[in-house]
């Protein structure tokens, strides 16, 4: 690598070849505004405003992908280049909707926060577009096009890193729109409602839809009664919401919280991630033990589910059939709490915190129903929480740590990890190892299915059993290992693979498309410290020890993959179809 | 073979058939059976000759006499008369453009003839007999390449002839292929860009249709000089004919052993794919082309890389235009010596040039690079249709510059219109008489860079939108003195921001119509 | 059925994209890509429909709407707007009664608008499906459009 030497603002700088002009300028101090470029994304230099004169160049060059070149003589922050970005602002403003102050990305709107650094206080244009129809027709994901700059990013997120491609640039020219293949809608396409492109958008032209009046409607109702469950990884990122650092932990105060907004219990996912490792790895063992099939793939993140469906239909019965933590704890809030506390499973409202836009698509799923009734009514996002949280006017960082609700509310350490990348395999081979070998495994920590490597893989030795296992986490890596497995059974009958734990987001559950906004990957992986850190200090780690777990089956459950738990605990796939998402045939 | 009293060359091109090109030539084949002069007079297709607007054009050799707006009623006449009498029929002659008797320089020294390299063949040979093409000298080039040359030896001659490519910059086109050949990699690629679509501009298209081979074995000199394995012609979806024709000349060229593996029987192998567009005016840009070509939307990539270090499917790779490559094998066979002898000293040889408006006889004209455009109008053209006057011109195409009755000495070349703030461009010439709203063409300008913006940036997506509210406002007469100003504004902010030279380019129309013609501009407006 | 055989007659190579939707749309007897068009497309290249569809719609010559059987494409550049193709469009407009990009009741015609068809020395001109039509004014539109109807 050759030193670049060069000239920003009058100031020399030396760099590294192959560092943009972007990165040089923070070497020396100078930020220069940006509007479409993302740290975990290829540059598209769509939307001009990171350009900066060259001297000797009569066009401007775009900071965020234009490499430095030895002697050039670079401004960042002339007249000419303050005019032109004030200019393309103003251009973006004037095909913008400005609603701002009734806007779900108010205050967290980057568009919004470049006018400020630009100074921007006039405008001159006037606004002056055709308002486009909101995409509504899906139950997770709004698109809201009349805000859409057309940065791009969700689309690279879709189509590069998801693999999704549910949406995609059309048309052309001033008509451009992002959409779905057949303009159908979000809802009636391939979009499997990982809600990255949430993640990743800018302004305020994606979102979740939102139950946040339904869910004030129930509490308010006292003919409700109103349980919450929360997942491991919104224990994470709440406090973001708050002004807290990234990767404070708030299980506490998020129960204390929620206790003040008049749920009438407050219970927690982990419960249910303690018990989807009994019941999952139950079957894991089963299969390994007894010549199932392998490998046994994992099965809460309904992203991955529905992605699943659609593009690897044949690998459905590898899955386990295992619900996913929120929904065994639906099933269970309307059956096994309905009966202990004599309160009508109809009068029961079961409402889920997630950090994920998928959970809305999955407890709309007409098979989750073991209840008889639907099993979750609503989940609410992360962000959505901590609005409600904002309205009621609490404080959630000023709250007191209070624990869960009995009989749902305990867990262990090993359920809060299903929050991160490598999570659910590493409690899965807490409990898996003690379920084959009836010893307890002694080195909790399986480090090589930590950190976010795209694909993880490992090999465990369980009493001498070699467990071959792989993580993956985002849907293209997962693309890459379910590939190679797809070909593995296709040539030779057989894979590598034992276990496979596959998450729809990067990262894992503490980058989901529910989560505060500003999400990137070094901020997930901070997250993801979090929750590891919680397993640490809890009392249990493993899934089995949880009192709670035994409890349950003692008393109601007999025991894993008993009938009882595989009506209410246990599911199945279905083939979907590529042109709409739809349910093509029952597998 | 027979001897041949008299050939009647039949133009088929895009212009010449929806006149009803293959009637004419049906009745003209029966007549002859007809009067029993089948053995004594052929009829041969050929490309344009570039006259437009004329209809059906006929030229009978040896008199080398030319007929217009021939219809199949008027062919027993002219069979009859100038075939079997030898009387040519006055009343059909083409009279209007003395000055496209096509004489070489050499032979007459007039300026004022055309001196046609690129288009030599053009309206002369059958496009689709590739015998024709050979007998005229062709692939003489490219055996001369595989004998003589070494790649080094080709670029050197191509870097002296002082080629400019004709796409439009005008970037030196030895030294592109300098690069190419510097740049190491074991497959290579030769793009024609075919993808004619800079409004008044027809010149590729005529070429294609009318010289096809000259293309190819500009293609396989190209390709011999940067050691390129592959050769593609990107053409627009609407040329229809313009496809038909190369794709028939690559077949045959193939057949001839002038395409495929050891050319000649050489060590060179080299071979031409033809891919089509789809309506798209910004797949003209190179990297939008390639990008168009591996089969994505046409959205233009970021530079650097440059095509010729990672094009086409990330190869190095060489674009060039129609027009530049139909240069290379006349330079090739005479010498860049000769080729100097053409145009200016800075932009040497000649250039198609199409003009058009409201000039008496619309076309297609081959002239020296230098040529004023006065006397391409008054002396190519006819001059202004109907005894008007001038008022001005659209050079270049949309992404042009206009100018004023003021410029009409000015030398057309790369070099000198740059000093002017206009452009040469793909040499299209829209001429404007007296009665022309300035106002209203300028709208039309920008309605189309609104319509063809791919919509990848904001400057150009958003800009041109801008331009266009702008625009209408100020041609509905609805607009202030400071929407002008925000014209010339916004246009500047696309020149400086935008990804691609589409939005770069807006900036010399509006403000080469600021320029020359303000005062109707402020006319529409209130202060 | 016949659109297997189209397929069949190219590599299923993504640069040939452009080649198969051409064909496609072409044997169409509506002149339009249907969905079932884009799906075919997307899964003989193995590639994504909502990819088919962006470039599809990217190319002004393709059409994601049933079209007449005769699809006008008036051009509307500087050349063709200076010879007067703006009143030529409100006279299409008016005498087929149908606005740009729409079809008319009986399905014959299709009124487009197009950028520079590149013969421009005939100005102005339109293209009718294959076939380049110049010089026009409002007597030879009406003479091309009774022909037209006739034949369909």
């Amino acid at each position: 690598m050759n030193a670049i030497k060069a000239q920003i603002n009058h100031m020399e700088v030396e760099v590294q070849e192959g560092t943009t002009i972007l990165d040089a300028a923070k070497k020396v101090g100078f930020t220069i505004p940006t509007l479409c470029h993302h740290a975990d994304l290829k540059p598209q230099g769509s939307c001009g405003i990171c350009v900066v004169e060259v001297e000797g160049f009569p066009a401007m060059k775009r900071a965020c992908m234009t490499e430095m070149v030895n002697g050039w003589k670079i401004h960042t922050n002339s007249a000419r280049v303050r005019a032109v970005r004030k200019t393309l602002l103003e251009l973006i403003l004037s095909n913008h909707e400005m609603d701002c102050p009734i806007c779900i990305k108010n205050n967290a709107c980057e568009l919004q926060r470049l006018a400020a650094t630009l100074g921007m206080t006039t405008l001159k244009y006037p606004q002056n577009f055709q308002k486009k129809k909101i995409d509504n027709t899906s139950v997770a994901i709004v698109r809201n096009p009349n805000k859409c700059i057309l940065c791009g990013r969700c689309v690279q997120v879709c189509t590069e890193i998801q693999t999704v491609n549910a949406l995609a640039l059309s048309m052309r020219g001033f008509n451009t729109v992002i959409t779905d293949a057949f303009d159908a809608g979000l809802g009636n396409s391939v979009c499997v409602n990982c809600g990255q492109c949430i993640v990743y958008c800018p302004v305020g032209a994606l979102y979740e839809k939102s139950c946040v009046d339904k869910v004030w409607e129930v509490i308010n109702d006292p003919g409700k009664h109103v349980v919450v469950q929360e997942a491991p990884a919104v224990r994470a990122t709440l406090g973001e919401e708050f002004g807290m650092e990234p990767g404070s932990l708030v299980s506490g105060k998020m129960h204390a919280t929620l206790r003040r907004m008049r749920f009438d219990a407050v219970f927690d996912t982990n419960f249910a991630a303690d018990l989807t490792i009994l019941e999952e790895g139950t079957e894991i063992v089963d299969r390994v033990k007894n010549g199932g099939k392998l490998p046994v793939i994992t099965s809460c993140s309904p992203g991955w589910i529905k992605f699943m469906e659609t593009f690897y239909p044949h690998l459905s019965e590898y899955v386990s059939t295992a619900k996913s933590p929120q929904q065994m704890f639906g099933a269970l809030s309307k059956t096994y709490y309905s009966e202990i506390k004599g309160i009508p499973p109809e009068k029961i409202v079961s409402v889920s915190v997630m950090p994920c836009t998928a959970k809305k698509f999955e407890c709309n799923r007409p098979e989750m129903n073991s209840s008889r009734y639907q099993d979750v009514d609503y989940v609410l996002t992360t962000r959505e929480i901590a609005r409600m949280m904002k309205e009621a006017g609490i404080d959630l960082k000023e709250m007191p740590d209070e624990p869960a609700d009995d009989p749902m509310g305990e867990y262990s350490g090993a359920a809060t990890i299903f929050g991160v990348t490598g999570g659910v395999m590493e409690a899965a081979l807490r409990s898996a190892y003690f379920l084959i070998t009836g010893k307890e495994l002694e080195d909790l920590d399986i480090l090589p299915v930590r950190g976010m490597e795209g694909v993880k893989e490992a090999e465990i030795d369980v009493n001498g059993l070699k467990l071959k296992v792989a993580v993956a986490h985002g849907l293209g890596n997962a693309r890459k290992i379910l590939d190679k497995v797809s070909t593995q059974l296709k040539n030779e009958g057989k894979s590598e693979y034992h276990i496979i734990e596959i998450m729809a987001c990067p990262g894992g559950c503490v980058g989901g498309g529910g989560q505060p906004w500003g999400s990137n990957m070094a901020r997930r992986a901070r997250r993801g410290e979090t929750l590891l850190k919680e397993d640490k200090s809890l009392p249990y780690r493993r899934s089995h020890e949880n009192p709670s777990i035994k409890a349950i089956y003692e008393k109601y459950l007999e025991q894993p993959n008993s009938k009882k738990a595989h009506h209410l605990l246990h599911t199945h796939y279905y083939k979907r179809s590529k042109v709409d998402g739809k349910v093509i045939l029952d597998t | 073979m027979n001897i041949v009293r008299n050939h009647v060359l039949i133009s088929i091109d895009a212009g010449t058939l929806m006149s009803g090109a293959r009637a004419v030539e049906d009745a003209l084949v029966k007549e002859i059976v007809k009067q029993g002069l089948d053995k004594e007079v052929s009829v041969l297709e050929t490309g344009s000759i570039g006259i437009t607007g004329r209809g059906v054009i006929l030229v009978v050799y040896p008199e080398g006499i030319y007929y217009a707006d021939v219809t199949p009623d008027d062919v027993p006449e002219l069979v009859e008369e100038h075939l079997l009498k030898g009387r040519p029929l006055t009343r059909l002659i083409l009279t209007e453009t003395p000055k496209r008797t096509i004489i070489t320089k050499e032979k007459t020294g007039l300026l004022k003839e055309q001196p046609r390299i690129v288009l030599k063949n053009c309206g002369f040979i059958d496009p689709e007999n590739i015998d024709e093409y050979i007998a005229a000298g062709g692939y003489e080039g490219i055996a001369k390449v595989l004998q003589t040359m070494t790649s080094e030896d080709v670029v050197a001659e191509i870097k002296s002839s002082g080629l400019l490519g004709r796409g439009g910059a005008g970037f030196p086109t030895g030294m592109k292929w300098d690069f190419a050949i510097k740049t190491p990699g074991d497959e290579k690629f030769v793009i024609c860009n075919a993808d004619e679509g800079e409004p008044g501009t027809f010149k590729d298209r005529l070429i294609l249709e009318g010289d096809p081979h000259k293309l190819i074995e500009g293609m396989l000199i190209a390709g011999y000089a940067i050691h390129g394995t592959r050769g593609f012609v990107y053409i627009r979806g609407e040329y229809s004919l313009s496809i038909e024709r190369i794709e028939k000349a690559i077949l045959d060229a193939r057949a001839y052993g002038l395409l495929g593996k050891n050319i000649l029987e050489s060590n060179f192998s080299f071979d031409i794919v033809v891919m089509k567009g789809a309506g798209a005016y910004v797949c003209g840009e190179e990297t939008a082309l390639i990008e168009s070509l591996e089969g994505k939307r046409g959205h233009p990539r970021n530079k650097p890389p440059f095509p010729i270090n990672a094009g086409l499917w990330g190869k190095p790779t060489l674009v060039n235009n129609v027009e530049t490559l139909a240069n290379i094998s006349e330079i090739i066979r005479n010498g860049a010596e000769w080729y100097k002898g053409y145009g200016t000293e800075k932009c040497s040889g000649t250039k198609v040039f199409t003009i058009l408006g409201h000039v008496a006889t619309p076309g297609l004209v081959e002239t020296e690079m230098g040529t004023t455009l006065k006397d391409i109008i008054f002396e190519y053209g006819g001059g202004i249709k109907n005894g008007k006057t001038f008022k001005g011109a659209l050079v270049g195409g949309a992404a042009g510059a206009f100018l004023g009755p003021d410029m009409l000495n000015v030398k057309m070349d790369f070099v000198n219109l740059k000093e002017y703030s206009a452009a040469l461009g793909s040499g299209a010439i829209l001429v404007m008489n007296e009665d022309t709203d300035m106002v209203d063409m300028l709208k039309s300008v920008l309605h189309f860079f609104k319509h063809e913006s791919c919509g990848h940036c904001v400057p150009c997506r958003l800009g041109t939108a801008r331009l266009v509210e702008l625009i209408d406002d100020i041609a509905a007469s609805k607009a202030k003195k400071e929407d002008i100003d925000q014209l010339l504004e916004i246009t500047r902010v696309m020149k400086d921001s935008s990804f691609c030279p589409l939005g770069q380019s807006v900036t010399l129309p509006v403000s080469s119509a600021l320029k020359y013609f303000k005062n109707e501009f402020m006319s529409r407006v209130t202060s | 059925m016949y659109r297997d055989a189209i397929l069949k007659k190219f590599d299923p190579r993504l640069d040939n994209i452009l080649f198969i939707l051409h064909e496609l749309q072409d044997n169409n007897p509506q002149h339009y890509l249907a969905n079932a068009d884009i799906e075919k497309c997307a899964d003989y290249l193995n590639i994504p429909y909502s990819y088919v569809h962006g470039v599809v719609t990217f190319y002004s010559m393709f059409s994601l709407k049933p079209r007449g059987r005769y699809i006008i494409r008036l051009c509307d550049s500087p050349p063709c707007h200076l010879m007067g193709s703006e009143s030529l469009l409100d006279y299409l407009k008016k005498k087929l009664k149908v606005d740009v990009g729409k079809t008319t009741a009986d399905g014959v015609f299709t009124l487009e608008i197009t950028s520079c068809l590149g013969i421009c020395g005939v100005a102005p001109a339109l293209m009718m499906n294959e076939e380049m039509i110049g010089n026009l004014t409002p007597e030879r539109v009406d003479t091309v459009l009774e022909e037209r109807r006739q034949t369909s």
